[in-house]
């Protein structure tokens, strides 16, 4: 049997038997998809000639998912140091970047598994709410079908960028080890770049703060219309997030090899 | 056989103290001997200064290709009570010396606007909101000085006004030739009282004001003023954007009656605030007659600044000193269940409540006072770095400087005990600080840089959720007499200051009510 099956079992059995783990996921999911709907339905358009994003707005639910998504992949390595279980963990599996892989591995899955269906949750409810509120085809908005291309890669999209947020969590929190200052890093890089980006108005900083934002860049992935008004390209912007996520990941993992536990 | 008494055993070693005073020592220890917690805090401090340095907007004009900071375009004339105001309109005036009165007839008032602020062929017939004339007495032609003045409105009927933020309501309704309105304005030292009426017999007193040290003989008559236009296009996402430009209003007065000391008996016309650079060819005035048509465009009104170099926008940075102190805070509270200590501490102390309340004490202080150097400190920097890039910084009251800069050191120190509460209820820190910063951070958030709600729903946002507590940093009143869009990112919230911040006090005690009532009840 292969070491990194092993590990892959070993993780997956800590996953699962874990009452927190089941919460949290389920928790994304419900929030997500409450987000979405409740943004959805706030939106409006009496004039009929705004310059709404159908596909953005049902998938709003995701800037909280992602705080959920962020504590279960702190939690997955942090609680490992808070119980003291890492130093079981490591006498069973001295390669300790296999077990980082493994760690990274499963939570992936999880991820995608639990994002997958909260974005086609959000979308399906943004479709039926936002038909209700005349942002259709039938008014001249863009279809919120998943057939169409750029939605599409907005859903499909969204979901990756949970699961790279998830990576930014692990390796963060493999870093510091202590999920509560873990958690607080994360959701700084993730909220504090538009909020300081929005201070700096329409500047040439401000773009750049959003070009280089974790979350600014990453979810220009949303965007179905108004492209060329986005700060970065949606898949660059995704990359930007895919880098900030490999950055975190590696000083984790470099950490976790070079330091006692 | 009689057994001996036996003493019971006894320490020699006096009885501890088990006093509140006691229980704050020992949490005060236990926060300042953590080095991390330590360090934490000190960040919190550090990344409240560092971010507001960040701003970074000029304001000047280009001279041989580069930036000359400051100019006329950057500043205000400050009013009476030492506030950025506007002051342009057209005024058709002569001297009035001592006590005096004057009394006119309004027929009409119609105006004229341009859509986009660009086509200056394509004006469009109507008023605005805020459009205004009538008769006013000032204690000279230059921009800012004091005023006392009734006039007629767009939509907001009579209406008497003074030193740029006084605003009464006289009678309500539109004027026409069939339903004018009668305005009058009575001088008596530096008293001025305005009246109206409907019929020029039976008057009403609308208003009263005190205008100190108004020179003895003063420019009065009548004037007529039209704030921008603006439109929002979209209502929707984004609070909406906007597109606007220049209006112009007309006013017809007859039975122009003065009684007391005006010794010219002839007017004279003054663009006060300069000639308006917009598209209407006709602003001035025409007699003929026992009438006179005055047209005007510009305000008469307190300016509406954003937070840009004020006290309020030194403090961005709160929000990421917030996540730093919220981090220390909860982990005050879920380390002792993470070490077992919380065991420890129920022994030594077995009355639960007291001792949340000593850790909500304690850091709340602590965070208290790091955050009050920190925005101290901003407060400082930032205004002499606004003005060295030539940004008017519209001056705020000392006592609101204090409110924003206390209000900021409060609000994150009640952010620390909710973080404490939370901690306590959830036991597990991660999901604590993520709770406090979803429900602090989050809402603004929505709210504002992400601006994906409508407005009425944002503003909502910041009026129920913990995050109404950032309202104490308003730094300057929203005017109803200035119709412009109050928005949370320009430094507008839709609760009082005080009342914002109450709501965060609310859901605070709450949060610490329940994790006093579980801390008792649940095992440790």
């Amino acid at each position: 049997m292969s070491v990194l099956g092993d590990a892959l079992r070993a993780e997956w059995a800590k996953a699962r038997t874990l009452a927190s783990t089941g919460w949290l996921l389920l928790a994304a999911v419900i929030l997500t998809v409450a987000v979405s709907a409740a943004v959805a339905a706030a939106a409006t358009c009496p004039a009929g000639n705004c310059a709404e994003d159908p596909a953005k707005i049902s998938l709003t639910g995701i800037y909280l998912g992602q705080a959920v998504v962020a504590i279960l992949a702190v939690l997955m390595m942090s609680s490992e140091y808070s119980t003291g279980m890492i130093r079981v963990t490591l006498a069973a599996m001295p390669r300790r970047i296999t077990v980082l892989a493994a760690k990274a591995a499963i939570l992936t899955g999880l991820v995608l598994a639990c994002g997958a269906l909260a974005v086609l949750a959000s979308v399906l409810a943004g479709q039926v709410i936002l038909r209700g509120h005349g942002i259709d085809p039938a008014h001249g908005y863009p279809s919120l079908s998943l057939g169409s291309a750029p939605v599409l890669r907005a859903a499909a999209g969204s979901v990756l960028y949970l699961a790279l947020i998830a990576w930014l969590g692990l390796g963060i929190a493999t870093a510091v080890r202590d999920s509560a200052t873990a958690i607080g890093v994360v959701l700084g890089l993730l909220y504090l770049f538009p909020i300081v980006g929005a201070v700096l108005g329409g500047s040439q900083l401000a773009r750049l703060v959003q070009q280089i934002g974790p979350m600014t860049a990453g979810l220009a992935i949303q965007a179905t219309t108004g492209l060329d008004d986005l700060p970065i390209r949606p898949w660059a912007g995704l990359g930007v997030l895919a880098a900030w996520a490999a950055a975190a990941l590696l000083a984790g993992g470099l950490l976790l090899r070079h330091r006692d536990a | 056989m009689i057994a001996p008494a036996v003493t019971p055993y006894r320490s020699a070693a006096p009885a501890g103290h088990d006093g509140f005073g006691q229980l704050l020592w020992a949490e005060w220890i236990k926060l300042r001997t953590v080095r991390g917690w330590i360090t934490g805090m000190i960040i919190a401090g550090l990344l409240t200064v560092g971010v507001g340095l960040l701003s970074h907007g000029e304001c000047g004009s280009q001279a041989s290709g580069s930036l000359v900071t400051g100019g006329p375009g950057c500043t205000s004339p400050l009013g009476p009570g030492g506030e950025g105001v506007t002051d342009g309109f057209f005024f058709v005036h002569q001297p009035l010396a001592g006590d005096g009165r004057i009394t006119v007839r309004v027929t009409s008032l119609t105006g004229s606007y341009s859509p986009d602020g660009v086509s200056t062929q394509d004006l469009k017939r109507g008023l605005q909101p805020w459009s205004k004339a009538g008769i006013i007495i000032k204690a000279s032609a230059t921009e800012g000085s004091a005023y006392a003045a009734m006039m007629v409105t767009g939509s907001h009927g009579v209406r008497m006004q003074w030193n740029y933020t006084g605003d009464a309501a006289g009678l309500d309704g539109a004027v026409t030739a069939a339903s004018p309105r009668w305005l009058r304005l009575t001088r008596t030292g530096d008293t001025i009282t305005g009246y109206d009426s409907a019929d020029g017999t039976a008057w009403t007193r609308v208003g009263s004001v005190t205008l100190t040290g108004l020179p003895s003989t003063v420019p009065a008559g009548l004037f007529a003023a039209s704030p921008d236009h603006s439109s929002a296009t979209s209502q929707s996402i984004g609070g909406g954007s906007g597109s606007g430009g220049p209006s112009q209003a007309s006013a017809v007065f007859d039975r122009i009656a003065l009684q007391g000391g005006w010794p010219a008996r002839t007017w004279t016309g003054t663009a006060v605030g300069g000639p308006s650079a917009g598209p209407f060819p006709v602003l001035g005035y025409r007699q003929a007659g026992g009438r006179l048509a005055v047209s005007g465009s510009g305000d008469i009104a307190p300016v509406v600044p954003d937070t840009e170099g004020s006290v309020a926008g030194a403090l961005i940075g709160a929000f990421a000193g917030l996540i730093a102190i919220v981090v220390v805070a909860a982990m005050f509270m879920t380390a002792e269940y993470r070490r077992g200590l919380i065991r420890v501490t129920l022994t030594a102390s077995p009355r639960r409540s007291r001792i949340l309340a000593a850790k909500a004490i304690v850091v709340g202080s602590a965070a208290f006072a790091v955050a009050l150097s920190a925005a101290v400190a901003s407060a400082l920097i930032e205004g002499p770095r606004a003005r060295s890039r030539g940004i008017f910084v519209d001056p705020v009251p000392v006592l609101t400087e204090v409110r924003v800069v206390a209000g900021t050191a409060a609000l994150l120190a009640v952010a620390a005990v909710l973080a404490v509460a939370l901690g306590a209820l959830m036991r597990r820190s991660a999901v604590a600080v993520t709770t406090v910063i979803a429900v602090i951070v989050l809402p603004y958030f929505f709210a504002v840089p992400l601006a994906v709600l409508p407005a009425g729903a944002a503003d909502w946002l910041l009026r129920v959720t913990p995050a109404a507590g950032f309202a104490i940093q308003q730094p300057y009143p929203a005017y109803p007499q200035v119709a412009t869009s109050y928005l949370p990112g320009n430094g507008y919230y839709p609760l009082a200051p005080w009342a914002g911040f109450g709501v965060l006090c609310a859901w605070t005690a709450l949060a610490l009510g329940l994790a006093m009532y579980l801390l008792r009840r649940r095992d440790a």
